[in-house]
């Protein structure tokens, strides 16, 4: 068995048939467009907190894509690293969603404060939601800046994984002591700036269709990032296998697709 | 077995240090020139210091954890310290349990001069010491087994001063948190409200270095 | 009798330079194996493959017995490499130093330690801190903190280079002493006049591959061991 071999033998070279890809990427524009006319004109107004309340279309699921971005950036690296189940495609695929998950987490940080300014006045309150979500994304950026380190292709693959699983761990443990602190906090504050209005009827209905929405967008994004990277690295390969040829003095491999 | 190795490591990180001197003579005085520049940004008005003491105690302690755990690494990469122990043969668990216990018990006697300068300088008053210590103790076995686990693998990464922290600091909040309500509900002497806290400072700290125990061997490998 | 080293075809990374292209090696019990070559052909990272510092990429390889892919740190346990680096702690004594390392392989018996202290010569400097000692010192340190793990595969990559009269005399009777202590040697070196009347075989590698030894004196002269490289990240050759 050799080292270059356990990873790059049976990788696949995109994550979803060229069909499937389209027919996800119209059926997210659909789902766009679809979120847009609820949440602008079908939802109802909100009696207290007015038409600000409408980010919450926006805010609530990106905040869902971004720990689901994260489950899978995990999930990822645990298949990279269970041998049975080897293979480049999880590593890819682990910093693909990484960089998706920024992106949505950045998203529902900003949604979150902008959501806030008109409700509360300020443009930002230790809502435990939003400091689990700010932790979430120092957590992205640290394992995406480790893996924008080069290393040896296995090894450093290795590295990321072992990192995510220990960054995710630490998820669960954030958000608990989060929420528990915030809502010890509770009793001390006047008012609680909870950004929870209450939901009913078409409301519900637009947000389930904001998280399909945007979650046919990370898919779509995901495959595309995906075929990014396999390009990005095979060209790197290439390189390696000629590098190797010249010095051994063999023909040219012709690696595997 | 694994034990034994541990503290071949761990007696071999704390005799350098009592030779080298750098946890006593800059880690230790740059914890204090933070709680020093501290009461210089806060109107060193004692009701205020003393009210927010704990958070900046742990504060300063988890940027010494910083310094700490880049000089544990730090000293493996002279002279290819890091092939030796890897041709010495030693379980990557046991080294990972001897660096993390040499830095706990580093920042231990760190916390132990810091918060006496907090208490003189800040003007707290110490009502639940139980819960102070135990809090601390779990507090920093904690920092210690993550700190280990971040320091390998930044360890010999050309950026590794900068991404430390990055890696570091936000796995760490929950500690952070958890050691600063439990410190003040200890202060305060409502030591009931603390104990979930330190409960779950126990949990983190438990996990952490079950998790450093089963991966350290295989990133120490991949360390450059 | 039993076979040491076993390599077939081996590839062998240096970040993304192929050091070791398709490198055959045999080695038997008891052998002591000179490896000689020009600079940049893949000596040094042989050995650090042997010691099992740098994984095989593709090829067959095992060292008594145990494959440098899946079974490396046990492939580890018997061997001993003398590399370019010391392996020391600047802060601690040539003694503590030593036990450190004897005390890591299980071997935690001071009179072992006070012998290998003077069998390298360093009983005088026991108590010297590392980076106290001369450069010649801390090779006689290097080879002393392999000799006292006991090591079945003896690895030594340029031992003479630095070393006085007093240094030569250690490694020749380190490396003559070494089949009657149950050890198989395999020595880098340049110093041919020297190193080949201590070997019972020589293997010539260039290009990342055994070559047939000719007798031509085509190296280079001696030459002063290079700094360690550093594992870079950049695909350049480095020399090994």
């Amino acid at each position: 068995m050799t080292q270059g071999e356990t990873t790059t033998a049976g990788a696949r070279d995109q994550l979803l048939l060229p069909v499937v890809r389209r027919v996800i990427g119209v059926c997210a524009l659909v789902a766009l467009g679809f979120l847009t006319v609820f949440g602008l004109w079908g939802a109802p107004t909100d009696a207290v907190q007015g038409d600000a309340q409408r980010i919450m279309y926006l805010h609530v699921p990106s905040a869902w894509l971004a720990y689901l971005a994260f489950f899978i950036t995990a999930s990822a690296s645990a298949l990279f690293l269970w041998p049975r189940t080897r293979s480049t495609a999880w590593d890819r695929i682990a910093g693909a969603s990484a960089e998706l998950g920024v992106l949505f987490t950045g998203f529902a940080l900003v949604l979150g404060s902008l959501w806030g300014r008109p409700v509360w006045g300020f443009w930002w309150a230790w809502d435990a939601r939003l400091v689990s979500t700010a932790l979430l994304f120092f957590l992205f950026l640290g394992y995406l800046a480790l893996r924008r380190i080069p290393g040896d292709p296995v090894g450093a693959a290795k590295r990321n994984a072992i990192a995510a699983l220990i960054a995710f761990v630490d998820v669960p443990i954030v958000h608990f002591s989060v929420e528990w602190w915030r809502t010890l906090h509770q009793k001390a504050t006047v008012f609680n700036p909870e950004l929870n209005p209450k939901i009913h009827g078409v409301m519900g209905l637009t947000l389930w269709i904001g998280t399909i929405a945007f979650t046919l967008v990370y898919v779509y994004l995901l495959d595309r990032r995906y075929r990014l990277a396999v390009l990005e690295e095979g060209a790197a390969d290439v390189e390696l296998e000629r590098a190797i040829a010249e010095r051994t003095g063999a023909p040219l491999k012709v690696s595997a697709p | 077995m694994i034990w034994r190795e541990a503290a071949l490591v761990a007696g071999k990180d704390l005799r350098i240090e009592a030779r080298a001197r750098v946890a006593l003579g800059q880690i230790l005085p740059f914890g204090l020139i933070v709680i020093l520049l501290f009461a210089f940004a806060l109107d060193p008005d004692r009701g205020l210091l003393a009210r927010v003491a704990p958070g900046l105690f742990w504060v300063a302690v988890l940027l010494a954890n910083l310094l700490a755990t880049g000089r544990a690494f730090a000293i493996e990469t002279h002279h290819g310290a890091r092939d030796g122990l890897r041709l010495a043969g030693l379980d990557g668990g046991a080294i990972f349990l001897g660096k993390a216990g040499a830095i706990a018990a580093q920042l231990l006697g760190l916390e132990l001069v810091l918060g006496t300068g907090v208490v003189v300088l800040y003007g707290v008053e110490v009502h639940g010491a139980l819960v102070v210590v135990l809090t601390a103790v779990a507090a920093t076995v904690g920092m210690a087994a993550t700190g280990t686990l971040y320091g390998v693998l930044a360890a010999g990464l050309r950026l590794r001063e900068t991404l430390l922290p990055l890696l570091l600091l936000p796995v760490l909040a929950p500690v952070m948190l958890g050691a600063t309500r439990a410190f003040e509900d200890g202060l305060e002497g409502a030591p009931g409200d603390a104990w979930p806290w330190v409960a779950m400072l126990a949990l983190f700290a438990a996990l952490y270095t079950a998790i450093g125990v089963l991966a350290f061997g295989a990133l120490w490998e991949e360390a450059a | 009798m039993s076979q040491v080293v076993r390599l077939r075809s081996v590839v062998a990374l240096l970040g993304r330079f192929p050091a070791l292209a398709g490198l055959d090696l045999d080695v038997d019990a008891g052998e002591i194996v000179l490896v000689t070559g020009p600079n940049g052909a893949g000596k040094t990272t042989l050995l650090r493959l042997l010691a099992g510092l740098v994984p095989p990429y593709s090829g067959e390889a095992s060292v008594r017995g145990y494959d440098l892919v899946t079974d490396r740190r046990r492939a580890r346990v018997g061997t001993a490499l003398v590399g370019h680096e010391t392996y020391c702690y600047d802060d601690l004594t040539a003694e503590e130093n030593i036990r450190f390392f004897a005390r890591a392989s299980g071997r935690d018996d001071a009179a072992a330690v006070r012998a290998v202290l003077g069998r390298v010569a360093l009983d005088g400097a026991a108590g010297v801190p590392h980076r106290g000692l001369s450069a010649g010192q801390r090779r006689r340190l290097a080879l002393a903190v392999a000799l006292v793990r006991e090591p079945e595969l003896l690895l030594l990559d340029e031992p003479h280079a630095g070393l006085d009269a007093t240094g030569r005399e250690v490694v020749a009777e380190a490396v003559a002493a070494a089949p009657g202590e149950g050890r198989t040697v395999v020595m880098v070196s340049h110093e041919l006049e020297v190193a080949r009347p201590m070997a019972t075989r020589e293997v010539r590698v260039d290009g990342g591959r055994v070559v047939p030894s000719t007798v031509a004196p085509t190296d280079e002269p001696p030459v002063t061991p290079p700094a360690a490289p550093l594992a870079t990240d950049a695909p350049q050759a480095v020399t090994p």
